[in-house]
């Protein structure tokens, strides 16, 4: 019992001295600044984007989407790892899981903003994206339902309110822990208001428990349903590369693949700068590979799928545009695409490679490039040559293009950042119950 | 001097163009112009005359200068206040368009126009049904006159040194002139005229010629060849039609009526012509054509001899394979063929053809030589007087209508020799390379503003009449040559009118006239055809001097661009070019195999070097060009064309002299190694084996005339997900005739003008953003050296399953009762799915705001009944359903439906093949009923579903049977 004790105080004080303690190393501002300063680029990027319109991309017609979806989808699909390890592994009473869940959950929130803000920018007319809303109005105009773009809305926006919600109830208990260990009043006061009164007792965890386990059981079949809508807004069209029944499936395995990817490229230095290898073990890394080995898998067949079908169908602009991506003026992203997405995983085989941290990062950084270059692929290479030879085009990304990527980027590891000093990446009461609970 | 003093000066001032625009005498005398001219015509000017001014002389410029205050004042400001009408004009509704008829005149010859125009402001120029030049048709150049007209470059004030200055400042000068002319019959002085067929002003002309006897008198027309006899042919009438080099279906004074009547004869059937075209650059004709041969122009030329010998049984080695069948077919069809001399041919072929047609026995049944020639006779080359105007026998020149500093050939140091000419006068309407070099330069009006008159190319008398009140301080070229005939005050109308009073002196003249000012043409004029006059006897075969292994240059005006001189005008500059879609700019063209053998690749810049000249071009590999040779277009390159058209390609007109003005052997082409990036709207050639234009050839239609339908296969109205629409009145489709359709692209840019569709630059295009909502694709088929070259204009499909519909996500795209795809611009947000899921790629999108909200008198252009779209929205073609509505309100007032050809979208209105029929398709006896139930109808991409609104009919080929293997 002492010995328990002391255990959770010890992941107590490990895991709250990030927050409450220690002062901000040069390491962490450093990364902040970068990642701050990628936000002011996009900014920059959004407010030029407002002020002279959509057209300072390279965006065109035929090509009418290019890097604002692509960094949507892409976006969305790294949000997907979140909700996947807190909610469905929890249901699969997979215990690893406590260590990454916290963090893998900010994520998705961090994901899901960066990519909930394409759609909007996107737009021509970002002043009125609300008309895509149902709310009730003078001129008695409705969304267009039979749009997969308004069915976008509420995955997406279900998504993250789900999100959200799952991960502040799951802040509650350390909230209150926080409240606890701090110091200063206002700092108590603060982490006490969104503690809510948690006291720890009983009740309140049996209340909580049965809170965690419904909106777990609520988020998973969101896991499966937002990119399965993403999906749509491919799956749904005429354009040969997007009239596919495979997308749902093939683009949740991407999702969760990508999403592994992120959670990796960011546990991994997080993990190292921290100290937190007795935390976050190898084991965890292993068993995330493992899910990414198997979910790459699942990509690959959805690729070797697509080129078989353009040759079984017969259908000539299905043929024609499965052998422009593999020769055609974007061959490289596809075989860029091909070799993260397929060659790369199959690294993952190797135990050893599996559970070594700094392999492990180098592969889940190229996992991620490969999904961008996946959606890139899907969208640009097949609107760039559709039907009629007259019309087909060229995209060419300006610089714009790439202020707005990289400052996504900013953005999502600004808020990564900031959530790693104010509040507690691992979660300190499900670490704390997977220790005593091993001591008998 | 208080304004009421100036009314009996007012009543001096010719009444026919100020008085409409003068509210109040308080408001001409307010005007800052009015007031400027009085002060500098009193005292100042007064002191700056020469003391041998005669009292009388003063008088008389007092009169003139008060004329042209008159012509100052005029300037149309954009109006500020609404002020309802006191008294309405007849006829005049607001709301409601005038249709007025005058004419527009390139290169001096007159086509018949409408112009459609709103409260006072021309909006938009439709072809005169009632014109023979026109048939109701339109050709770019008249299209995009409007555009010209609003032209905020067009130069605005008489500039003296380049300096603002005024008419009566230059009459000052000019009297003085005047003098030193008289006195020896005007030895040193000379003109230089643009093409002019408008008698009135020949008229003038004359008699000022009578007033200085010893003037020079030159026309220069650089993009004409004005030494071409007049030939006058009835296309309708031939059966088998060869060209030479002849791109009569789209260039030309008659290229509307040729195309009108070609058609007409092109049905697939038992009438359908032949056409056969030999020419070195792949032309619009040579597209229609059933049998072309690319052959370098040295070759060209030595062909009609080769046909005469093989008409008299002679057997010629040297002879093309494909020249025996071909003339057997000229001789089965003898009095019902045509062959047709290019205009850039040189003499001895263009009558060696004559012969052939008078062998053949087509003079007088399809083709007529008529004998009075139309443009005023240039007695002068252009290098004698530039010689004269260097070493100063000549030292006064006028240069009206025209642009030599840019247009001379380049051996003719016109711009220097201008400089030392102490009188120079530039009449135009831009102030531009030309308007430079001379002391002088008088603003023109444009024929919008203008009274006048001018001949068709057969001879019909067609009268110009204005549309609108001066923008800016134009002179008249009436009022010009009124000037120098010591007449003034004078105006335009007054001159027009009276000179043809004069001409018809009948006792009922006034309705004579009002009757041709309202038709536009003047009844009757056509001069019948008299006996041709005998052409020349044959000359005896001479050695081909052009003989040789080196590179042909070919030296042509721009399809858009005529001779440079619509460099400005933003429409033609974004029109891509019928061969190679290129956009604001000129290439090289050079054939595959001839690139290939020297080495030379697409887009790349190479020097080319043509007597001792040499220029920095892009190359562009164009498919079906003949070998050997090089073709550069005129036109770009200008230095002071305008905001719009300068810095654009090169000047070809460096590489031009005197002697060969068309070009000719002895190119050199160096590669330099660099890449020039063009901009150009379509970026593939080929249908990349697709059945996009579907074609067959005559035999093989009457065997299977259903044969377009058999490609691919066309699912059933019922796989839908959605429940079908039901149209209980009007149902709108089109149906267009690529058999028709020249490829010509009058369409588009007739679309442009009617609703409103913004020019996006150079660099827009670049980037894939034209907005165009008609489109003209163009494929090549078959083998590089020979393609069938296959044109496809692509409006809006107006789907029955629009994939475009169920994307929206506000519904900002939708189908209406009547079956148009709608598109409601407010409503748009701008996500640009409509546009990915569009197989077609018809629609556009407001990438930037392209709309020009700062210019003034571009607001005065826009067509009010179609909305300007903003930034961020989504358009496409509509039907033009500003028109349907139009006729929809019509048709209630009168009670009745709507008629069948009531609607007439502005593409369809521009076609001069009548390619694009619209109307109702639940109307059984529509004509777009009839032509969908044609066996060669067919839906592009049917196979998707999407069930198409404008289908097209199959293009049919009628070749040689003899030529088969050939």
């Amino acid at each position: 019992m002492n010995s328990a004790v002391k255990e959770c105080e010890r992941v107590n004080e490990q895991i709250s001295a990030i927050v409450l303690k220690r002062p901000p190393r040069r390491g962490w501002l450093f990364g902040f600044g970068i990642s701050f300063c990628f936000l002011m680029v996009l900014n920059l990027a959004i407010g030029c984007l407002f002020l002279k319109g959509v057209g300072i991309w390279g965006i065109n017609i035929p090509v009418g989407w290019a890097f604002d979806i692509t960094n949507f989808v892409w976006w969305i699909g790294i949000g997907h790892a979140g909700t996947f390890i807190s909610a469905i592994l929890l249901l699969l009473h997979q215990d690893w899981r406590t260590s990454i869940n916290r963090f893998a959950e900010a994520m998705t929130i961090f994901a899901v903003a960066c990519a909930g803000m394409f759609p909007l920018i996107h737009l021509g007319r970002p002043q009125v994206f609300y008309w895509i809303l149902p709310y009730p109005n003078t001129m008695d105009l409705w969304p267009q339902w039979r749009s997969p773009l308004v069915w976008d809305v509420f995955a997406v926006f279900t998504y993250l309110t789900v999100s959200i919600v799952f991960w502040y109830l799951g802040l509650i208990p350390d909230l209150a822990t926080l409240r606890d260990r701090a110091r200063p009043l206002w700092l108590r006061r603060l982490f006490g208001v969104f503690a809510l009164g948690w006291r720890n007792s009983i009740k309140h965890w049996k209340r909580y428990e049965t809170a965690y386990l419904l909106l777990a059981g609520l988020a998973t079949p969101l896991v499966i349903s937002v990119h399965s809508v993403v999906s749509f807004d491919f799956a749904v069209s005429l354009i040969p590369g997007w009239h596919s029944t495979i997308f749902p499936p093939y683009f949740v395995a991407g999702a969760i693949f990508s999403g592994f990817a992120m959670v990796l490229t960011l546990i991994i230095p997080v993990r190292k700068f921290y100290r937190l290898e007795n935390l976050i073990t190898d084991t965890h890394l292993d068993n995330s590979a493992k899910v990414m080995l198997a979910t790459g898998l699942l990509v690959a067949f959805g690729y070797l799928n697509e080129i078989f079908t353009a040759w079984y169908s017969d259908e000539e602009f299905d043929a024609y545009l499965t052998l422009n991506r593999m020769l055609g003026y974007y061959a490289w992203v596809y075989w860029l695409m091909m070799a993260c997405n397929v060659g790369v995983p199959q690294l993952l085989w190797f135990r050893k490679l599996r559970r070594d941290p700094t392999s492990l990062f180098v592969i889940s950084l190229l996992i991620n490039l490969g999904m961008w270059a996946e959606r890139f692929v899907i969208i640009v290479t097949s609107l760039h040559r559709d039907f009629l030879p007259s019309s087909w085009g060229i995209f060419r990304p300006t610089i714009w293009d790439w202020a707005t990527l990289m400052g996504s980027l900013g953005l999502f590891f600004t808020l990564i950042f900031v959530f790693i000093r104010l509040l507690p990446m691992i979660s300190i009461s499900e670490v704390r119950r997977a220790a005593t609970e091993k001591r008998p | 001097m208080t304004p009421h003093s100036l009314t009996d000066l007012q009543k001096r001032i010719p009444a026919a163009r100020g008085a409409l625009l003068w509210k109040s005498l308080d408001q001409l005398a307010n005007t800052p112009e009015f007031r400027e001219a009085i002060e500098r015509e009193f005292p100042v000017a007064a002191d700056e005359w020469p003391d041998a001014l005669s009292r009388r002389r003063f008088l008389i410029l007092m009169g003139a200068s008060l004329a042209a205050a008159g012509l100052t004042s005029c300037s149309r400001q954009p109006i500020e206040k609404l002020v309802p009408y006191v008294k309405q004009p007849e006829d005049l509704v607001p709301g409601k368009p005038l249709h007025f008829a005058s004419s527009n005149v390139l290169g001096g010859f007159a086509r018949g126009v409408l112009v459609e125009s709103h409260e006072g402001r021309p909006t938009k120029i439709e072809g005169n049904p009632g014109h023979p030049a026109s048939l109701g048709a339109t050709d770019v150049f008249m299209q995009a006159a409007i555009l010209q007209l609003y032209d905020p470059d067009r130069s605005q004030t008489v500039l003296h040194r380049g300096f603002a200055s005024t008419w009566d400042a230059f009459l000052a000068a000019l009297l003085q002139e005047e003098n030193e002319w008289a006195r020896d019959g005007g030895t040193r002085l000379a003109f230089v005229t643009g093409g002019v067929t408008s008698p009135s002003l020949r008229y003038h002309f004359r008699r000022i010629s009578e007033r200085f006897p010893n003037a020079r008198w030159i026309v220069h027309e650089p993009a004409c060849n004005l030494e071409t006899p007049r030939v006058l042919p009835s296309v309708d009438r031939a059966g088998v039609v060869l060209s030479l080099d002849a791109d009569f279906l789209a260039w030309g004074p008659g290229m509307l009526t040729n195309a009108r009547t070609f058609a007409r004869r092109r049905e697939p059937g038992n009438t359908m012509n032949r056409l056969y075209v030999v020419e070195s650059v792949p032309s619009l004709t040579g597209a229609m054509a059933d049998h072309r041969f690319p052959m370098t122009p040295s070759d060209i030329v030595r062909l009609p001899e080769q046909i005469s010998a093989e008409m008299r049984g002679a057997t010629n080695p040297a002879a093309p394979p494909w020249l025996p069948p071909l003339v057997r077919d000229l001789r089965k069809h003898a009095g019902d063929s045509l062959i047709l001399a290019g205009e850039f041919l040189p003499d001895s072929a263009q009558n060696e053809i004559r012969l052939l047609n008078e062998e053949l026995g087509n003079v007088g049944r399809t083709v007529t030589y008529p004998t009075e020639a139309l443009t005023f006779p240039g007695t002068h080359a252009l290098t004698e007087l530039a010689s004269q105007m260097l070493s100063g026998s000549i030292n006064a020149v006028f240069l009206l209508d025209c642009n030599p500093v840019y247009t001379a050939p380049a051996d003719i140091p016109f711009a220097e020799a201008l400089r030392k000419v102490s009188f120079s006068v530039h009449h135009g309407l831009y102030a531009d390379e030309t308007a430079e070099a001379c002391r002088w330069h008088l603003p023109d009006l444009h024929a919008l503003e203008n009274w006048g008159d001018a001949l068709a190319f057969d001879g019909t008398i067609s009268i110009i009449q204005p549309l609108i009140e001066p923008l800016y301080n134009g002179i008249s070229p009436h009022v010009l040559a009124a000037a120098l005939l010591k007449q003034w005050p004078a105006n335009d109308y007054d001159i027009v009118r009276s000179y043809w009073r004069g001409i018809l002196a009948n006792d009922d003249f006034e309705s004579l006239w009002r009757q041709a000012v309202h038709d536009g043409v003047m009844a009757g004029s056509v001069s019948t055809p008299a006996a041709p006059p005998p052409a020349a006897p044959r000359a005896p075969p001479s050695p081909n001097p052009n003989a040789g292994s080196g590179l042909e240059l070919l030296i042509r005006p721009d399809p858009h661009v005529y001779d440079g001189r619509f460099a400005n005008n933003g429409w033609l500059q974004e029109l891509p070019k019928p061969m190679t879609k290129i956009v604001w700019e000129n290439a090289a063209h050079i054939a595959p195999a001839t690139a290939e053998r020297l080495g030379l690749h697409h887009a790349e810049e190479v020097d080319l070097i043509y007597r001792g000249r040499s220029i920095r071009a892009p190359l562009w590999v164009l498919p079906g060009m003949a070998e050997n040779c090089v073709e550069v277009a005129l036109g770009y390159g200008r230095t002071r064309a305008g905001k719009v058209g300068s810095g654009l390609g090169f000047n070809s007109y460096q590489l031009r002299t005197a002697d060969a003005p068309w070009g000719g052997p002895g190119l050199e082409v160096r590669a330099t190694g660099r890449m020039h990036r063009f901009a150009t709207t379509q970026e593939h050639n080929t249908m990349a084996g697709r059945d996009l234009v579907r074609f067959a050839d005559l035999t093989m239609y009457r065997e299977t005339p259903h044969f377009a339908q058999q490609h691919g296969h066309t699912p059933a109205p019922d796989q839908t997900l959605y429940p079908p629409f039901t149209y209980d009145g009007n149902a709108w489709g089109m149906a267009i005739d690529l058999n028709a359709c020249t490829g010509c692209s009058v369409c588009t840019i007739a679309c442009q003008a009617e609703n409103n569709i913004p020019v996006v630059g150079r660099d827009q295009v670049q980037r894939g953003r034209e907005m165009h909502w008609i489109r003209v694709d163009r494929y090549f088929r078959g083998t590089v050296e020979r393609p069938d070259i296959l044109h496809q204009p692509v409006p809006c499909m107006h789907c029955e399953n629009a994939p475009c519909e169920t994307v929206c996500p506000v519904a900002a795209t939708l189908h209406d009762h009547e079956g148009l795809n709608v598109m409601v611009y407010n409503r748009c947000i701008g996500t640009r799915y409509c546009s990915n899921n569009c197989p077609y790629k018809v629609r556009r999108f407001n990438f930037l705001s392209y709309v020009d909200h700062s210019t003034p008198t571009l607001k005065l252009q826009r067509n009010p009944n179609v909305t300007v779209r903003s930034r961020g929205v989504m358009e496409k073609c509509t039907y033009c359903i500003q028109r349907i509505n139009f006729a929809r309100m019509n048709a209630r007032n009168q009670n009745r439906s709507i008629r069948d050809g009531e609607i007439i979208p502005a593409c369809a209105q521009a076609c001069p093949a009548e390619a694009i029929v619209f109307g109702n398709i639940n109307d059984p006896d529509s004509r777009v009923s009839k032509l969908r139930t044609d066996p060669r109808n067919y839906g592009l991409l049917a196979e998707l579903n999407t069930r198409p609104r404008t289908t097209y009919l199959a293009k049919i080929f009628n070749p040689n049977p003899e030529l088969k293997n050939v």
